[in-house]
Formats: structure tokens, C-alpha cells, sequence
């Protein structure tokens, strides 16, 4: 499977999860071919920029909706949350209206973003938050910024 | 028309080591203690309310019981809540006395709560107006 078919699934669908685990290196040809950039010869640098151009995408639609930001929002506050008190949380604090199921769905997202990490502690399962991949997103254009200046 | 709440219950996977807890760790009082085939009629009070509701610490045989049981609690969520009066008082108390918690007292808007295993199987929730 290539990079390409693995992220084109919809976001948080349990395809895009699967994919996520099954996906393999591309071969050269594949790699080559998943470059956009025309003139630039299929370096390592490029390739490398071009899965973070991917994974930069995810972090914005994962961080596109409210509910996913709110959810964010309390695992920075306590993290480590199990699901029903995030559920609580999203219902008590910010009177959101969404099925457990829904609030899951939101999960897989962050995960699939790598913005949510989900672990096994014993029976218990537990969320938390991982700002790495916003910092990796954010330091392409902080850093032209300073630049700039 | 008369109809109330005498008993409710929780399914528990050991009856000795559910009275332990739920008298020993988190205070109640032994009600009734009647032998029923391989099991018991046990139940519970608390000790404000002696006629009060009766929790029944019933076993949990059934064999659909299990996988329920396990999918509320990978996913943090109480069999039950009881009413406490101050939820962090109890929190410390109970943590103390090695009661694991799955959750610290959390302020949800008109109450706080918290949830801590029972070590039968279950997560309950205590509770108190905020």
C-alpha cells in the first residue's frame, strides 16, 4: 500500500486507522512518484518534507473542529483522562450535546493525528495529549518569521 | 400506589471480598446476610440511613456479566454513583487507605466527582453538590 492510498481514507475512519498500522515503506518508484515538486530530484530531504506535509494536514483537520479543540483543552488541563470523564467534561463544562460514540470518533482523529495518544493501564484505558506534532507543524513558519525580521 | 427504591445492587466477583471493601474501605454497614444456594443475600447500608436503600453485593455469574463488566470500566465508566459530603476529603481518605482511583475529584459544573475501583469488578463513583 502506498502513502498515498493509506491517507487518502477519510480522517478518523477505522480504514484510515488500519492503514495507519498496515502501511509499509514506499518503494522508490512509489516514493518518487508521491513528490509533488517537479524540479526537485527525489532526495531524502524531499521525501521527508512531503510526509510532513501530510501529517501537517492532519493536525489541522484534526484540530479544525471545536469539539476536538475542547477535548485538547481538557487533557491539558488533567491528562490522562479515561473516556467517560471526558465525555463528562465535554457535557458538564462546555454543554456539548455529542454521543459517546461521537466523542470516540473525535479521539481516533487526534490519535490519527498523533495529537492523542490512547494507553492500557491494566483494565483501564487512558487519553493523552501530544503537542509534538503541532510544534513540528508550527516551526516551519515560526522559524521564517524570526528570519524575515 | 406505594412503589420505592428498597434495594439496589452491584454485581461483584467475590461476596467476602466485596463486604470487606464496601464495609471495611468504604464504610457501609452490613444489612442482611442470608445463605441462597452456592450464594448469599447480602446487602449493605449506610451507616447514616440503617433502613435506608440496601445496596445488594450480588454475584456477578452470569456469563454475559464479564464482558460488560470490562467495556465500562477500559472506558472509565461507573456501574454507580453514591452521594458523599465533601468528595475530596474522601478521595484522600480512601487513597490513604490504598483505594485506586481512576479519577481525582473533578468539578462538573453543580457537582464534583470522582471514581475509584472497588476491586470486584467495578468503578463507582462517589459525589457531592460542588
Amino acid at each position: 500500500m502506498s502513502l498515498l492510498v493509506a491517507f487518502s481514507f477519510p480522517m478518523g475512519s477505522t480504514a484510515l486507522r488500519r492503514a495507519w498500522k498496515v502501511v509499509d515503506l514506499p518503494s522508490k518508484a512509489t516514493r518518487a512518484a508521491a513528490i509533488p515538486c517537479h524540479n526537485a530530484p527525489p532526495r531524502v530531504d524531499t521525501q521527508v518534507n512531503t510526509c510532513l506535509l501530510f501529517s501537517v494536514t492532519n493536525v489541522f483537520d484534526a484540530l479544525a473542529a471545536e469539539s476536538r479543540r475542547l477535548i485538547l483543552d481538557e487533557l491539558a488541563e488533567r491528562d490522562g483522562q479515561a473516556l467517560y470523564e471526558l465525555c463528562a467534561r465535554l457535557t458538564m463544562k462546555h454543554g456539548l450535546n455529542l454521543t459517546r460514540q461521537a466523542i470516540s470518533q473525535h479521539l481516533e482523529v487526534l490519535e490519527a493525528a498523533g495529537l492523542v495518544r490512547s494507553a492500557r493501564d491494566g483494565r483501564y484505558k487512558f487519553h493523552y495529549i501530544d503537542a509534538s506534532p503541532l510544534e513540528e507543524a508550527v516551526r516551519r513558519w515560526g522559524k521564517t518569521t524570526k528570519e524575515g525580521k | 400506589m406505594t412503589i420505592r427504591i428498597g434495594v439496589t445492587s452491584v454485581l461483584v466477583d467475590d461476596q467476602d471480598k466485596a463486604l470487606a471493601f464496601y464495609t471495611d474501605i468504604l464504610g457501609f454497614v452490613k444489612k442482611d446476610d442470608v445463605p441462597m444456594g452456592r450464594h448469599r443475600w447480602l446487602t449493605v447500608v449506610s451507616r447514616h440511613d440503617l433502613e435506608g436503600v440496601r445496596l445488594v453485593l450480588e454475584p456477578d455469574e452470569h456469563p454475559a456479566a464479564a464482558p460488560f463488566k470490562e467495556a465500562l470500566v477500559a472506558d472509565g465508566i461507573p456501574f454507580t454513583s453514591f452521594t458523599v459530603e465533601d468528595v475530596h476529603a474522601e478521595h484522600d481518605r480512601l487513597r490513604a487507605l490504598g483505594v485506586r482511583f481512576t479519577q481525582p475529584p473533578v468539578a462538573m459544573g453543580p457537582v464534583t466527582v470522582a471514581v475509584l475501583d472497588d476491586t470486584c469488578g467495578n468503578l463507582i463513583q462517589i459525589a457531592c453538590k460542588a
